[in-house]
């Protein structure tokens, strides 16, 4: 069988893909998009520990994290329609409004 | 057997890991999207390695399904123009990477040598139809001992459905 080890690398390596496209990306969907592939990351380490523990709850913590992606995708993306109709551009450093 | 289960494990963690890396490089939100699909998929299939069958399918279903459909539909609707690349403000935070990327590669180190070269147990735990993973055991505890968080995820979404109207809706509606 495949080493508990491998699959926290995977994770881990997309976690870090994830992060590094929050910093690089510029329009806001993309950077969304990234939020999505650290949330996977997260939750691959969560069954295969699930999996190598032979405990059920990794498993249904996954579930809830799978809900909170999909409520969080649904305010995200009306936040960033609004953002558009705004400011007809998705670009994030021109929403600078909050900034200090 | 053996080897077979490693070959599966390598090609889909290659899917994944590449098709992460293409949502790097491509300009247009909408490649990004369809490569986070793959990589979506790759993980569902790394789900199935390790006997969460139901994790695996709801990956499918909700994640690649539900929630991509409506990443790429907001994404066809607002029909951005591609990202132009842009002249960097801040050249000094690009030095300050490097010590921070050191220490996170010394502790990835360190977790992956302590772990060792443990793996799965080849059967899951408990019977057949009881094992973890299956449909009937992740079930049983959500509506046992994990009746609460469930219940509280219920009202979540019930906000989030408010809060995404309210948000999305033109002003003076």
């Amino acid at each position: 069988m495949v080493p508990l080890s491998w699959y926290l690398a995977v994770s881990a390596l997309l976690f870090t893909i994830g992060a590094v496209g929050v910093f690089i990306k510029r329009n806001a969907i993309a950077i969304f998009l990234c939020i999505e592939l650290m949330l996977n990351a997260v939750n691959l380490t969560l069954v295969s520990l699930s999996g190598f523990f032979g405990d059920v709850g990794g498993q249904l913590f996954v579930f809830i994290v799978m809900t909170v992606a999909a409520a969080e995708a649904a305010v995200g993306l009306a936040i960033i329609i609004s953002i558009f109709r705004n400011r007809e551009s998705l670009n994030v450093d021109e929403v600078d409004t909050l900034k200090l | 057997m053996e080897k077979a289960s490693t070959i599966i494990f390598i090609v889909f963690a290659a899917a994944a890991v590449l098709s992460a890396l293409n949502i790097l490089l491509q300009r247009n939100p909408l490649y990004s999207a369809l490569s986070l699909i793959v990589t979506l998929l790759s993980l569902s299939a790394l789900y199935l390695t390790l006997h969460a069958e139901f994790i695996a399918v709801i990956q499918i279903v909700v994640y690649a399904g539900a929630i991509m459909v409506l990443f790429i539909f907001v994404i066809m609707l607002l029909n951005v123009p591609a990202a132009q690349p842009q002249i960097e403000k801040q050249k000094g935070l690009r030095y300050l990477a490097i010590p921070f990327a050191g220490v996170l590669i010394a502790e990835t180190f360190y977790v992956v040598l302590s772990i060792g070269k443990r793996s799965m147990p080849s059967i899951p735990v408990g019977t057949e139809a009881q094992a973890v993973g299956t449909t009937w055991s992740i079930g049983t505890s959500l509506f046992t001992d994990y009746l609460l968080p469930f219940e509280v995820t219920s009202v979540l979404i019930l906000m989030a459905v408010v809060g995404a109207m309210v948000l999305a809706r033109r002003e003076g509606d």
